[in-house]
């Protein structure tokens, strides 16, 4: 593997080189731990760790549901049902099967928020980020699926509301959502009950895969870290100086990290279960009777209120509508923001001028980026929130400022915006927290992260 | 015959909805204390039993409650009926058979092993989930604060409903007479026109319930004599229908306490062994 200088294994015992001349595993576990990591990453990065432990959470306890489930309309209800009350701790499976979407979920965001903001997506790391995005979207896809199988009211009238966004595609619409569906009349049944239940088992695996290239990726490139800056690479003892090894640096870090997280995880499922649920998802599905309000999950929030908030009021949406002859109709401009919103974000490492990697020494991205930050909380709440009165116009306010963030402020700042100069090495910084005792007397102040 | 049932769940659920069924509906929902509230809470086994009293002499004339065998009343936990209490129950009951006469099935005796009947009117939902699959509390303004800290209040919600049949309002006399009951618990239901202002927002809160009112307080009489008006029998069959709703709460807190106590060990040592290997790097040993 390219990249930062470091000690590579060296098989010993004779048993040792029988194999690494035959299979190299131990040399690429052990360089995969020992890859040299900058000693100056703070809490932001331990979000990686949660991940991997999420998604090996999520299949086990998956497997397990599995051996229980019955995926037929008449009898999905009732069998996830029968795992709550009759299958040994089957209700504690199943509340960590629920609930562990929510911890996915509040981790890719933590792990995005922090790329975006230390520039984690620029070059050399672009792939990573593009392999990141794809990982994003699967496990979109996987989590609505996964929502669809207890066959609840909004399992039901959500698989309406998401599969309705394909049939919003002008020309090809409707064959695409009977295709998804399965059923000839376009009717939510059995086909698309089954269908689901097989890729919501399939998808987690290709994350799985995706995973160790996301890795692979990032190891290929080194990690990137608040500075921005590279590890020196010119020797192994300059890359020592701003490096320590994955083991048992970071691992005992993330892992202690991880443990601080599962405790409140933990409490979630133990005490709240149902809170980040909805409560019609305890009603058995029911094609005649709509519910007043079909929302989805809350980590859909954001993006189901950039759909909702192009409406055939906005003039842009008119304005498009008129000029392609109604091709472009309201339904389907929102379908295309909603995914456009994704789109940009992943075109982020292109669409990001400046010169500077990381938001730490760029004094107007800041501002930009939590502005950013917390017009992403607002889009999440006003989701949920009926499209009557005010709200509309905040959904509308919020989806355009996401747009400009990634179309016209991340563009115009490389150029406007004078950076402040980052330190030469990340030692420097590592020692600006952490000073060496002979540099001074004086007590260090803590770290600001 | 499951998925007569469930379409039977589904019509009622249809027709209880309505069409007149307004977004504007604003509910009155008392925050009642139950036992089983918050980390430590447990049920009250004998308000289970009181529960499910109730259930059996009022509510099961129309619902049902599918989702529950008989032998779940002897569970830890839960109502704790002595084993022969519940046989003794479940023979109380009759259940269609679709094993007996060859396949063309039969009713029965209920045996242990049985679950509840379903619901007998088509409109009744079944009960089993109905503490889950409402909420009482909601807000402020979509924030989930409420919830938060007052819990989703699906019994409260129930015990409101019960409690919550008022006089019709007067501006409901106004217009066209209405279908139901008028309750102000409930947000689902028809409202008159004539009860909302000229901004659309309603003037009385709760809606017209299909529902006449089930419990009026001395309905039942209990054993030990314990309390037996509108609030208390509302509370009792409230919750017991969270129990069976939620029938392994006890374990379910039990294991999430153990594990927050694991994992904050495990924190505090992981803490002191990431500081122990990184204060030679950070310069401070």
């Amino acid at each position: 593997m390219a990249g930062i200088p470091h000690d590579h294994y060296e098989p010993n015992s004779k048993g040792e080189k029988w194999l690494h001349s035959r299979l190299p595993i131990v040399g690429l576990m052990y360089d995969t731990l020992m890859l040299p990591t900058p000693k100056n990453l703070n809490w932001m990065w331990i979000w990686g760790i949660v991940l991997v432990f999420t998604l090996v959470l999520q299949i086990i306890t998956g497997v397990v549901l599995v051996m229980h489930y019955v995926p037929h309309v008449d009898m999905a209800f009732a069998s996830v049902e029968h795992i709550m009350r009759d299958v040994n701790g089957g209700h504690m499976i199943r509340y960590f099967h629920q609930n562990g979407a929510s911890l996915f979920f509040v981790a890719v965001y933590a792990h995005i928020f922090r790329s975006l903001y230390y520039g984690s997506y620029k070059s050399p790391r672009e792939v990573t980020w593009i392999v990141g995005m794809l990982m994003y979207v699967l496990m979109m896809g996987t989590a609505f699926m996964g929502y669809v199988l207890p066959w609840g009211q909004m399992s039901f009238h959500g698989t309406a509301v998401i599969t309705g966004l394909f049939g919003a595609i002008p020309f090809v619409g409707e064959s695409v959502q009977i295709w998804l569906l399965g059923t000839p009349n376009g009717a939510i049944a059995q086909p698309a009950l089954n269908r689901f239940f097989s890729l919501h088992y399939l998808l987690p695996f290709i994350l799985l895969g995706l995973t160790i290239v996301h890795v692979w990726a990032f190891h290929t490139t080194g990690n990137n870290n608040p500075t921005g800056v590279e590890v020196r690479r010119t020797s192994k003892e300059d890359a020592a100086k701003d490096t320590l090894p994955f083991w048992p640096y970071f691992v005992i870090k993330d892992l202690f990290a991880l443990a601080v997280i599962l405790a409140v995880f933990v409490a979630v499922v133990g005490f709240m279960p149902n809170y980040l649920g909805h409560p019609d998802n305890y009603i058995p599905a029911n094609p005649l009777a709509t519910p007043t309000h079909i929302v989805p999950e809350w980590y859909f929030l954001p993006f189901y209120a950039v759909l909702r908030a192009f409406d055939q009021e906005v003039w842009l949406v008119i304005a498009v509508d008129w000029i392609t002859f109604g091709i472009v109709d309201a339904k389907f401009f929102g379908v295309v923001a909603m995914f456009g919103a994704i789109v940009v974000m992943a075109l982020a490492p292109w669409l990001d001028t400046s010169s500077v990697r990381s938001g730490r020494y760029r004094p107007m991205f800041k501002w930009w980026f939590w502005l950013f930050a917390v017009n992403f909380m607002l889009l999440m709440w006003v989701g949920a929130r009926p499209a009557e009165g005010i709200y509309p116009y905040i959904a509308l306010i919020g989806s355009t400022y996401w747009f400009a963030y990634f179309l016209v402020i991340l563009p115009l700042l490389g150029v406007i915006e004078k950076p402040n100069t980052p330190p030469a090495t990340i030692e420097d910084d590592f020692n600006a927290h952490y000073a060496p005792k002979s540099d001074s007397a004086k007590p260090v102040a803590s770290p600001a992260e | 015959m499951f998925r007569k049932l469930t379409l039977t769940a589904a019509m009622a659920l249809a027709l209880s909805s309505g069409q007149a069924a307004a977004a504007g509906a604003e509910i009155e929902v008392t925050d009642y204390d139950f036992s089983f509230e918050g980390a430590f809470g447990s049920y009250d086994q004998m308000q289970l039993q009181r529960g499910l009293q109730v259930y059996t002499e009022i509510c099961a004339a129309c619902h049902g409650l599918e989702l529950v065998a008989f032998r779940n009343l002897s569970d830890e936990g839960g109502p704790g009926l002595p084993e022969d209490q519940m046989r003794a129950y479940a023979e109380f009951y009759e259940i269609f058979d679709q094993a007996l006469f060859d396949g063309e099935g039969d009713f029965r005796v209920a045996t242990p092993a049985d679950k509840f009947p379903g619901s007998n009117v088509s409109n009744a939902p079944d009960l089993s989930l109905m503490a889950k699959a409402r909420a009482g509390f909601s807000g402020p303004y979509g924030t989930g604060i409420s919830q938060f800290i007052n819990g989703i209040g699906g019994p409260e919600y129930i015990a409101s409903l019960m409690t919550g049949y008022h006089e019709e309002p007067e501006c409901a006399l106004e217009g066209e007479p209405m279908d139901g009951f008028y309750n102000v618990a409930f947000a689902a239901g028809g409202f008159p026109e004539s009860c909302i202002d000229d901004h659309g927002k309603h003037k009385v809160p709760g809606s017209w319930i299909a529902m006449s009112q089930p419990l009026w307080g001395d309905d039942v009489d209990f054993a030990d004599g314990h309390a037996n008006d509108l609030e208390s029998v509302s509370k009792d069959v409230a919750a017991f229908l969270m129990w069976t709703a939620e029938p392994k709460m006890g374990a379910r807190k039990q294991a999430g306490l153990t594990g927050v106590l694991f994992l904050t060990v495990l924190s505090v040592l992981l803490y002191l062994t990431n500081k122990r290997i990184w204060a030679p790097h950070k310069h401070k040993d």
